[in-house]
Protein backbone atom coordinates (compact mmCIF):
# COMPACT_ATOMS: atom_id res chain seq x y z
CA UNK A 1 0.00 0.00 0.00
CA UNK A 2 1.51 3.64 -1.00
CA UNK A 3 2.73 5.94 2.21
CA UNK A 4 0.00 8.30 3.09
CA UNK A 5 1.75 10.44 5.67
CA UNK A 6 5.71 10.40 6.49
CA UNK A 7 6.90 12.60 9.21
CA UNK A 8 10.54 12.86 9.43
CA UNK A 9 12.45 14.20 12.18
CA UNK A 10 9.67 16.78 12.73
CA UNK A 11 10.16 19.79 15.45
CA UNK A 12 7.46 22.44 16.30
CA UNK A 13 8.47 24.68 19.28
CA UNK A 14 5.91 27.27 20.92
CA UNK A 15 8.53 29.64 22.48
CA UNK A 16 11.19 27.59 23.98
CA UNK A 17 9.35 25.25 24.51
CA UNK A 18 9.20 22.04 22.00
CA UNK A 19 5.53 20.42 21.43
CA UNK A 20 7.37 17.92 18.96
CA UNK A 21 10.48 16.91 19.45
CA UNK A 22 12.40 14.94 16.45
CA UNK A 23 9.32 13.09 15.95
CA UNK A 24 9.05 10.10 12.66
CA UNK A 25 6.25 8.28 11.84
CA UNK A 26 5.40 6.76 8.63
CA UNK A 27 1.25 5.81 7.83
CA UNK A 28 0.13 3.54 5.20
CA UNK A 29 -2.81 4.06 2.88
CA UNK A 30 -6.04 2.40 3.78
CA UNK A 31 -5.21 1.88 7.24
CA UNK A 32 -6.11 2.94 10.97
CA UNK A 33 -3.32 4.62 12.98
CA UNK A 34 -3.92 5.63 16.26
CA UNK A 35 -1.75 8.11 17.79
CA UNK A 36 -1.42 8.08 21.82
CA UNK A 37 0.33 10.21 24.32
CA UNK A 38 0.21 11.50 27.54
CA UNK A 39 -1.91 15.25 27.67
CA UNK A 40 0.76 17.97 26.07
CA UNK A 41 2.89 14.36 24.32
CA UNK A 42 2.85 16.19 20.96
CA UNK A 43 -0.21 14.56 19.26
CA UNK A 44 -2.27 17.18 18.39
CA UNK A 45 0.78 19.24 17.48
CA UNK A 46 1.68 16.40 15.43
CA UNK A 47 -1.49 16.14 13.49
CA UNK A 48 -2.55 19.90 12.95
CA UNK A 49 0.88 19.99 11.14
CA UNK A 50 -0.06 17.08 8.84
CA UNK A 51 -3.22 19.41 8.31
CA UNK A 52 -0.86 22.68 7.79
CA UNK A 53 -1.56 24.55 10.95
CA UNK A 54 1.53 24.18 12.38
CA UNK A 55 5.11 25.02 10.55
CA UNK A 56 7.60 22.60 11.42
CA UNK A 57 10.97 24.44 12.97
CA UNK A 58 12.54 21.68 11.31
CA UNK A 59 11.93 18.25 9.90
CA UNK A 60 9.65 17.23 7.30
CA UNK A 61 6.26 16.30 6.79
CA UNK A 62 4.10 15.09 3.61
CA UNK A 63 1.15 14.00 3.26
CA UNK A 64 -0.46 11.96 0.33
CA UNK A 65 3.08 13.37 -1.28
CA UNK A 66 2.43 17.41 -0.38
CA UNK A 67 3.60 19.60 1.58
CA UNK A 68 0.43 20.39 4.16
CA UNK A 69 2.04 24.39 4.53
CA UNK A 70 3.10 24.98 1.16
CA UNK A 71 0.60 23.04 -0.72
CA UNK A 72 -2.52 23.85 1.78
CA UNK A 73 -5.02 24.50 -0.62
CA UNK A 74 -4.09 21.41 -3.13
CA UNK A 75 -4.23 19.23 0.00
CA UNK A 76 -7.36 20.28 2.12
CA UNK A 77 -9.99 18.80 -0.88
CA UNK A 78 -8.05 15.45 -0.13
CA UNK A 79 -8.47 15.17 4.22
CA UNK A 80 -10.74 15.60 6.36
CA UNK A 81 -10.15 17.22 9.49
CA UNK A 82 -12.02 16.48 12.72
CA UNK A 83 -10.83 19.21 15.16
CA UNK A 84 -10.90 18.31 19.14
CA UNK A 85 -13.14 21.09 19.74
CA UNK A 86 -15.02 24.00 18.04
CA UNK A 87 -15.43 24.41 14.59
CA UNK A 88 -18.76 26.07 14.10
CA UNK A 89 -20.88 29.40 14.18
CA UNK A 90 -22.88 29.72 17.81
CA UNK A 91 -25.53 30.44 16.16
CA UNK A 92 -25.85 28.31 13.13
CA UNK A 93 -27.60 24.76 13.13
CA UNK A 94 -26.32 21.46 12.80
CA UNK A 95 -27.51 20.25 9.84
CA UNK A 96 -27.22 23.92 8.40
CA UNK A 97 -23.23 23.82 9.28
CA UNK A 98 -23.28 20.22 7.66
CA UNK A 99 -24.94 21.37 4.17
CA UNK A 100 -22.94 24.25 4.12
CA UNK A 101 -19.76 22.37 4.49
CA UNK A 102 -20.83 19.47 2.02
CA UNK A 103 -21.37 22.26 -0.75
CA UNK A 104 -17.36 23.18 -0.69
CA UNK A 105 -17.10 19.90 -1.88
CA UNK A 106 -17.34 18.45 -5.27
CA UNK A 107 -18.81 14.48 -4.26
CA UNK A 108 -20.48 15.32 -1.17
CA UNK A 109 -21.59 11.87 1.07
CA UNK A 110 -25.43 11.09 0.42
CA UNK A 111 -26.22 13.60 3.54
CA UNK A 112 -29.96 11.59 4.12
CA UNK A 113 -27.23 8.45 4.77
CA UNK A 114 -25.01 10.13 7.08
CA UNK A 115 -26.95 12.30 9.14
CA UNK A 116 -29.19 8.81 9.61
CA UNK A 117 -25.80 6.99 10.71
CA UNK A 118 -24.72 9.47 12.73
CA UNK A 119 -28.02 10.17 14.70
CA UNK A 120 -28.06 13.92 13.78
CA UNK A 121 -31.43 14.20 12.45
CA UNK A 122 -33.23 14.96 16.05
CA UNK A 123 -30.23 17.90 16.48
CA UNK A 124 -30.39 19.35 13.27
CA UNK A 125 -32.90 22.68 13.95
CA UNK A 126 -30.27 23.19 17.07
CA UNK A 127 -27.95 25.72 17.36
CA UNK A 128 -24.62 24.78 17.73
CA UNK A 129 -24.19 26.21 20.74
CA UNK A 130 -27.19 24.43 22.42
CA UNK A 131 -25.45 20.76 21.04
CA UNK A 132 -24.40 18.44 23.93
CA UNK A 133 -21.28 17.41 23.94
CA UNK A 134 -22.01 14.38 22.27
CA UNK A 135 -24.19 15.59 19.40
CA UNK A 136 -20.74 18.10 18.89
CA UNK A 137 -18.59 15.16 18.68
CA UNK A 138 -20.67 13.30 16.37
CA UNK A 139 -21.62 17.09 13.90
CA UNK A 140 -17.90 17.29 13.95
CA UNK A 141 -17.41 13.74 12.69
CA UNK A 142 -19.66 14.15 9.82
CA UNK A 143 -18.06 17.46 8.58
CA UNK A 144 -14.78 15.67 8.80
CA UNK A 145 -16.01 12.76 6.25
CA UNK A 146 -18.55 14.56 4.89
CA UNK A 147 -16.18 15.65 1.61
CA UNK A 148 -15.07 11.85 0.86
CA UNK A 149 -11.86 12.16 2.00
CA UNK A 150 -8.60 10.13 1.19
CA UNK A 151 -6.91 10.36 4.68
CA UNK A 152 -9.38 11.25 7.64
CA UNK A 153 -7.62 13.13 10.83
CA UNK A 154 -9.50 12.63 13.55
CA UNK A 155 -8.48 14.14 17.01
CA UNK A 156 -9.94 12.32 20.04
CA UNK A 157 -13.47 11.25 18.01
CA UNK A 158 -15.27 9.77 20.64
CA UNK A 159 -14.42 12.03 23.38
CA UNK A 160 -17.62 12.67 25.22
CA UNK A 161 -19.70 10.12 23.57
CA UNK A 162 -22.24 7.45 25.47
CA UNK A 163 -21.55 4.03 25.13
CA UNK A 164 -23.65 3.44 21.93
CA UNK A 165 -22.21 6.33 20.21
CA UNK A 166 -18.65 5.18 20.84
CA UNK A 167 -19.59 1.60 18.93
CA UNK A 168 -21.25 3.75 16.45
CA UNK A 169 -18.47 5.73 15.49
CA UNK A 170 -16.05 2.61 16.17
CA UNK A 171 -18.06 0.85 13.42
CA UNK A 172 -18.11 3.87 10.91
CA UNK A 173 -14.59 3.99 11.27
CA UNK A 174 -13.83 0.40 10.36
CA UNK A 175 -15.97 1.27 7.96
CA UNK A 176 -13.86 3.93 6.49
CA UNK A 177 -11.15 1.98 6.20
CA UNK A 178 -12.74 -0.96 4.38
CA UNK A 179 -13.87 1.50 1.81
CA UNK A 180 -10.27 2.86 1.24
CA UNK A 181 -9.82 6.07 3.24
CA UNK A 182 -7.03 5.93 5.57
CA UNK A 183 -8.03 7.26 8.93
CA UNK A 184 -5.23 8.89 11.58
CA UNK A 185 -6.54 9.41 15.21
CA UNK A 186 -5.21 10.83 18.40
CA UNK A 187 -7.18 8.88 21.50
CA UNK A 188 -6.72 8.58 24.96
CA UNK A 189 -9.11 5.79 24.45
CA UNK A 190 -6.54 2.03 25.02
CA UNK A 191 -9.53 -0.41 24.08
CA UNK A 192 -10.24 2.42 20.71
CA UNK A 193 -6.88 2.12 19.97
CA UNK A 194 -6.92 -2.07 20.87
CA UNK A 195 -10.25 -2.34 19.19
CA UNK A 196 -9.65 -0.28 15.66
CA UNK A 197 -5.51 0.09 14.40
CA UNK A 198 -3.91 -1.76 12.39
CA UNK A 199 -0.87 0.55 13.59
CA UNK A 200 -0.06 2.79 17.23
CA UNK A 201 2.58 5.05 17.79
CA UNK A 202 3.09 5.81 21.43
CA UNK A 203 4.12 9.63 21.64
CA UNK A 204 5.98 10.99 25.02
CA UNK A 205 7.54 14.21 24.84
CA UNK A 206 7.40 14.99 21.33
CA UNK A 207 8.79 11.74 19.87
CA UNK A 208 7.86 8.29 19.09
CA UNK A 209 8.76 5.84 22.46
CA UNK A 210 6.89 2.93 20.85
CA UNK A 211 5.25 1.39 17.17
CA UNK A 212 3.88 -1.57 16.03
CA UNK A 213 0.36 -3.38 15.41
CA UNK A 214 -1.50 -3.83 18.78
CA UNK A 215 -0.47 -7.29 18.50
CA UNK A 216 3.12 -6.68 19.12
CA UNK A 217 2.86 -3.92 21.24
CA UNK A 218 0.63 -6.42 23.72
CA UNK A 219 2.91 -9.12 22.86
CA UNK A 220 0.10 -11.07 21.34
CA UNK A 221 -2.66 -10.46 23.70
CA UNK A 222 -0.45 -11.87 26.61
CA UNK A 223 -0.86 -7.77 28.10
CA UNK A 224 -3.64 -4.97 27.98
CA UNK A 225 -2.16 -1.81 25.79
CA UNK A 226 -3.35 -0.33 28.54
CA UNK A 227 -0.51 -1.75 31.07
CA UNK A 228 2.02 -1.63 28.20
CA UNK A 229 1.01 1.79 27.21
CA UNK A 230 1.50 3.39 31.38
CA UNK A 231 4.84 1.18 31.68
CA UNK A 232 5.90 3.32 28.57
CA UNK A 233 5.07 6.42 29.92
CA UNK A 234 5.34 6.13 33.61
CA UNK A 235 6.54 8.97 34.85
CA UNK A 236 10.41 8.98 36.29
CA UNK A 237 10.48 7.69 40.15
CA UNK A 238 11.00 10.40 42.65
CA UNK A 239 14.70 10.66 44.07
CA UNK A 240 14.33 9.51 47.84
CA UNK A 241 16.92 10.06 50.27
CA UNK B 1 -23.73 10.30 -4.89
CA UNK B 2 -23.08 6.96 -3.25
CA UNK B 3 -24.02 5.98 0.23
CA UNK B 4 -20.28 4.57 0.78
CA UNK B 5 -17.20 5.96 2.04
CA UNK B 6 -14.92 5.19 -0.83
CA UNK B 7 -13.09 8.48 -1.30
CA UNK B 8 -14.00 10.58 -3.96
CA UNK B 9 -12.54 14.03 -2.65
CA UNK B 10 -11.99 17.29 -4.91
CA UNK B 11 -13.14 20.81 -4.48
CA UNK B 12 -16.60 22.59 -5.35
CA UNK B 13 -16.33 25.02 -7.92
CA UNK B 14 -14.69 28.64 -6.99
CA UNK B 15 -18.14 30.38 -7.72
CA UNK B 16 -20.32 27.95 -5.69
CA UNK B 17 -17.80 28.07 -2.52
CA UNK B 18 -17.68 31.60 -2.17
CA UNK B 19 -21.48 32.03 -3.18
CA UNK B 20 -22.31 29.29 -0.20
CA UNK B 21 -20.04 30.76 2.36
CA UNK B 22 -21.53 34.56 1.43
CA UNK B 23 -25.12 33.10 1.93
CA UNK B 24 -23.94 31.55 5.40
CA UNK B 25 -22.17 34.84 7.15
CA UNK B 26 -25.63 36.76 5.62
CA UNK B 27 -27.73 34.29 7.53
CA UNK B 28 -26.11 34.63 10.42
CA UNK B 29 -25.47 38.26 10.52
CA UNK B 30 -29.20 38.14 9.85
CA UNK B 31 -29.98 36.27 13.57
CA UNK B 32 -27.62 38.78 15.19
CA UNK B 33 -29.29 41.52 16.79
CA UNK B 34 -26.29 43.09 18.04
CA UNK B 35 -24.86 43.31 14.40
CA UNK B 36 -28.30 43.96 12.77
CA UNK B 37 -28.29 47.28 15.79
CA UNK B 38 -25.11 48.10 14.49
CA UNK B 39 -25.66 47.84 10.51
CA UNK B 40 -29.16 49.41 10.18
CA UNK B 41 -30.41 50.91 13.72
CA UNK B 42 -27.68 53.30 14.07
CA UNK B 43 -27.33 54.89 11.02
CA UNK B 44 -31.26 54.83 10.46
CA UNK B 45 -31.79 56.50 14.06
CA UNK B 46 -29.01 58.78 13.03
CA UNK B 47 -30.15 60.31 9.57
CA UNK B 48 -33.92 59.72 11.00
CA UNK B 49 -32.99 62.44 13.76
CA UNK B 50 -30.46 64.66 11.88
CA UNK B 51 -32.78 64.91 8.57
CA UNK B 52 -36.40 64.49 9.88
CA UNK B 53 -35.66 66.86 13.08
CA UNK B 54 -34.35 69.85 13.53
CA UNK B 55 -31.40 68.71 15.07
CA UNK B 56 -29.53 68.62 12.12
CA UNK B 57 -29.50 72.24 11.58
CA UNK B 58 -27.94 72.96 14.53
CA UNK B 59 -25.10 71.26 14.28
CA UNK B 60 -22.21 71.62 12.15
CA UNK B 61 -22.59 69.56 9.23
CA UNK B 62 -22.14 72.17 6.33
CA UNK B 63 -24.11 74.66 4.50
CA UNK B 64 -27.48 73.76 2.65
CA UNK B 65 -30.19 71.69 3.70
CA UNK B 66 -29.72 69.06 6.66
CA UNK B 67 -30.56 66.14 5.02
CA UNK B 68 -28.95 66.59 2.04
CA UNK B 69 -25.80 66.90 4.09
CA UNK B 70 -26.72 64.20 6.60
CA UNK B 71 -27.27 61.21 3.77
CA UNK B 72 -23.65 60.72 2.45
CA UNK B 73 -22.51 61.13 5.97
CA UNK B 74 -25.26 58.32 6.98
CA UNK B 75 -24.14 56.27 4.11
CA UNK B 76 -20.42 56.41 5.25
CA UNK B 77 -21.36 55.51 8.70
CA UNK B 78 -23.82 52.57 7.55
CA UNK B 79 -20.30 51.02 5.31
CA UNK B 80 -18.60 51.37 8.36
CA UNK B 81 -20.01 50.00 10.40
CA UNK B 82 -20.54 46.45 7.80
CA UNK B 83 -17.65 46.67 6.56
CA UNK B 84 -15.40 47.04 9.67
CA UNK B 85 -16.91 46.70 13.02
CA UNK B 86 -19.03 44.20 12.32
CA UNK B 87 -16.99 42.11 9.99
CA UNK B 88 -13.30 42.46 12.86
CA UNK B 89 -16.10 41.59 15.51
CA UNK B 90 -17.48 38.20 13.53
CA UNK B 91 -13.82 37.38 11.89
CA UNK B 92 -12.88 37.42 15.67
CA UNK B 93 -15.17 35.48 17.17
CA UNK B 94 -14.87 32.97 14.50
CA UNK B 95 -11.52 32.21 15.27
CA UNK B 96 -11.83 32.16 18.50
CA UNK B 97 -14.60 29.06 18.21
CA UNK B 98 -12.73 27.76 15.72
CA UNK B 99 -14.57 28.60 12.64
CA UNK B 100 -11.76 30.00 10.80
CA UNK B 101 -9.33 26.97 11.34
CA UNK B 102 -12.50 24.11 10.57
CA UNK B 103 -13.09 26.30 7.37
CA UNK B 104 -8.88 26.26 6.49
CA UNK B 105 -9.30 22.76 6.60
CA UNK B 106 -11.91 22.71 3.98
CA UNK B 107 -11.24 23.21 0.21
CA UNK B 108 -12.77 26.81 0.95
CA UNK B 109 -9.45 28.50 0.58
CA UNK B 110 -8.22 31.27 1.77
CA UNK B 111 -9.24 33.50 -1.70
CA UNK B 112 -12.65 32.01 -1.07
CA UNK B 113 -12.92 32.92 2.75
CA UNK B 114 -12.26 36.56 1.87
CA UNK B 115 -14.45 36.73 -1.62
CA UNK B 116 -17.38 35.09 0.52
CA UNK B 117 -16.69 37.86 3.75
CA UNK B 118 -17.04 40.75 1.28
CA UNK B 119 -19.87 38.83 -0.56
CA UNK B 120 -22.02 39.39 2.58
CA UNK B 121 -20.82 42.85 3.66
CA UNK B 122 -21.79 43.90 0.01
CA UNK B 123 -25.33 42.28 0.54
CA UNK B 124 -26.08 43.64 3.45
CA UNK B 125 -24.45 47.58 2.34
CA UNK B 126 -27.05 46.93 -0.48
CA UNK B 127 -29.90 46.31 2.10
CA UNK B 128 -28.45 49.23 3.95
CA UNK B 129 -28.50 51.69 1.16
CA UNK B 130 -31.50 50.76 -0.09
CA UNK B 131 -33.38 51.43 3.34
CA UNK B 132 -31.08 54.85 3.75
CA UNK B 133 -31.30 56.41 0.29
CA UNK B 134 -35.22 55.57 0.67
CA UNK B 135 -35.42 56.78 3.81
CA UNK B 136 -33.33 60.12 2.81
CA UNK B 137 -35.83 60.89 -0.03
CA UNK B 138 -38.87 60.07 2.20
CA UNK B 139 -37.25 62.87 4.12
CA UNK B 140 -36.89 65.37 1.09
CA UNK B 141 -33.40 64.26 -0.26
CA UNK B 142 -32.22 66.17 -3.06
CA UNK B 143 -29.32 64.71 -4.68
CA UNK B 144 -26.76 66.30 -7.62
CA UNK B 145 -28.25 63.14 -9.67
CA UNK B 146 -26.82 62.33 -12.73
CA UNK B 147 -24.32 59.99 -13.95
CA UNK B 148 -21.38 61.08 -11.72
CA UNK B 149 -23.45 60.96 -8.66
CA UNK B 150 -24.49 57.55 -9.05
CA UNK B 151 -21.09 55.90 -10.40
CA UNK B 152 -19.21 58.38 -7.86
CA UNK B 153 -21.48 56.63 -4.65
CA UNK B 154 -20.73 53.10 -6.32
CA UNK B 155 -16.75 54.26 -6.24
CA UNK B 156 -16.96 54.96 -2.80
CA UNK B 157 -19.21 52.37 -1.34
CA UNK B 158 -16.53 49.56 -3.49
CA UNK B 159 -13.43 51.63 -2.40
CA UNK B 160 -14.25 52.27 0.90
CA UNK B 161 -15.57 48.26 1.24
CA UNK B 162 -12.31 47.78 0.29
CA UNK B 163 -10.50 49.71 2.67
CA UNK B 164 -12.43 49.23 5.91
CA UNK B 165 -13.01 45.53 5.55
CA UNK B 166 -8.83 44.82 4.57
CA UNK B 167 -8.73 47.32 8.37
CA UNK B 168 -11.65 44.81 9.94
CA UNK B 169 -9.95 41.20 8.88
CA UNK B 170 -6.47 43.09 9.90
CA UNK B 171 -7.47 43.33 13.19
CA UNK B 172 -9.59 40.18 13.73
CA UNK B 173 -6.09 38.70 12.47
CA UNK B 174 -3.91 40.02 15.08
CA UNK B 175 -5.63 40.40 18.05
CA UNK B 176 -7.75 38.70 19.97
CA UNK B 177 -11.59 37.83 19.82
CA UNK B 178 -12.32 40.18 22.94
CA UNK B 179 -9.89 42.99 22.10
CA UNK B 180 -11.12 42.55 18.30
CA UNK B 181 -14.72 43.22 19.92
CA UNK B 182 -13.21 46.75 22.26
CA UNK B 183 -11.00 48.04 19.80
CA UNK B 184 -13.19 47.66 16.41
CA UNK B 185 -16.22 49.31 18.87
CA UNK B 186 -13.87 52.07 19.72
CA UNK B 187 -12.30 52.66 16.64
CA UNK B 188 -16.26 52.73 15.34
CA UNK B 189 -16.87 55.80 17.79
CA UNK B 190 -13.48 57.81 17.75
CA UNK B 191 -14.26 57.59 14.18
CA UNK B 192 -17.65 58.60 14.40
CA UNK B 193 -16.72 61.90 16.29
CA UNK B 194 -13.52 62.45 15.31
CA UNK B 195 -12.54 60.87 11.61
CA UNK B 196 -15.18 63.60 9.97
CA UNK B 197 -17.89 61.14 9.32
CA UNK B 198 -20.88 63.13 10.27
CA UNK B 199 -18.80 66.51 10.26
CA UNK B 200 -16.84 68.04 7.53
CA UNK B 201 -12.68 68.58 7.85
CA UNK B 202 -13.28 71.87 7.58
CA UNK B 203 -15.15 72.06 10.53
CA UNK B 204 -12.31 70.75 12.61
CA UNK B 205 -9.67 72.65 14.33
CA UNK B 206 -7.29 74.34 11.62
CA UNK B 207 -3.98 72.22 13.48
CA UNK B 208 -6.14 68.77 13.33
CA UNK B 209 -7.45 69.17 9.86
CA UNK B 210 -4.49 68.31 7.63
CA UNK B 211 -4.27 64.72 10.03
CA UNK B 212 -7.97 64.33 9.54
CA UNK B 213 -7.90 64.72 6.38
CA UNK B 214 -5.96 61.81 5.67
CA UNK B 215 -8.14 59.20 7.38
CA UNK B 216 -9.96 56.65 5.41
CA UNK B 217 -12.86 57.87 6.37
CA UNK B 218 -12.94 61.52 6.23
CA UNK B 219 -12.19 60.14 2.29
CA UNK B 220 -15.23 58.31 2.37
CA UNK B 221 -17.40 60.98 4.19
CA UNK B 222 -16.52 63.68 2.17
CA UNK B 223 -15.95 61.63 -1.42
CA UNK B 224 -20.24 60.57 -0.88
CA UNK B 225 -21.37 64.34 0.06
CA UNK B 226 -19.36 65.44 -3.42
CA UNK B 227 -20.64 63.27 -5.24
CA UNK B 228 -24.36 63.58 -3.91
CA UNK B 229 -23.86 67.24 -3.14
CA UNK B 230 -22.24 68.60 -6.07
CA UNK B 231 -22.64 65.42 -8.45
CA UNK B 232 -18.85 64.98 -9.40
CA UNK B 233 -16.61 61.50 -9.34
CA UNK B 234 -14.88 62.13 -6.17
CA UNK B 235 -11.68 60.65 -8.10
CA UNK B 236 -9.31 62.04 -5.26
CA UNK B 237 -11.11 59.86 -2.15
CA UNK B 238 -10.82 57.16 -4.41
CA UNK B 239 -7.37 57.11 -4.76
CA UNK B 240 -7.00 57.73 -1.54
CA UNK B 241 -9.11 54.47 -0.39
CA UNK B 242 -7.62 52.65 -2.95
CA UNK B 243 -4.03 53.64 -1.38
CA UNK B 244 -5.76 52.08 2.23
CA UNK B 245 -6.95 49.23 0.83
CA UNK B 246 -3.71 48.28 -0.77
CA UNK B 247 -1.68 48.59 2.59
CA UNK B 248 -4.10 47.23 5.05
CA UNK B 249 -4.82 44.27 2.36
CA UNK B 250 -0.75 44.02 2.02
CA UNK B 251 -0.71 43.37 5.76
CA UNK B 252 -3.96 40.88 5.96
CA UNK B 253 -2.61 39.20 3.67
CA UNK B 254 0.60 39.11 5.56
CA UNK B 255 -0.75 38.37 9.04
CA UNK B 256 -3.67 36.29 8.16
CA UNK B 257 -3.68 31.90 9.61
CA UNK B 258 -6.03 29.65 10.16
CA UNK B 259 -5.65 28.86 13.29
Amino acid sequence: MPVAVEIDNLVVRYGEKAAVDGLSLTVTGGTVTSVLGPNGAGKTTTVESCEGFRRPDSGRVRVLGLDPVADHERLMPRIGVMLQEGGAWSGVRALEMLRYVATLHAHPLDLPGLIDRLDLGSCGRTPYRRLSGGQKQRLSFALAIVGRPEIAFLDEPTTGLDPHGRREIWQLIRDLRDDGVTVVLTTHGMDEAEQLSDQVFVVSAGKVIAAGSPDVLTEHGTKSLEDVYLALTAPPARETR
Amino acid sequence: MSTTYAPQPGSAPWPRKVLAHARMEFRLLLRNGEQLLLALVIPLGLLLLLGGTGLGDRLPLGDGPAVDLAVPRVLALAILSTSFTSLAIATGFERRYGVIKRLGASPLSRTGLLAGKIGSVLAIQLIQLAVLIGTGFALGWDPAGGFDTVFGVILMVVCGTAAFASLGLLMAGVLRAEATLAAANLLYLLLLVGGAIMTPVEEYPDGLQGVVRLLPSAALANGLANATLEGVVPWAAALSLALWAGVLGYLVSRTFRWD
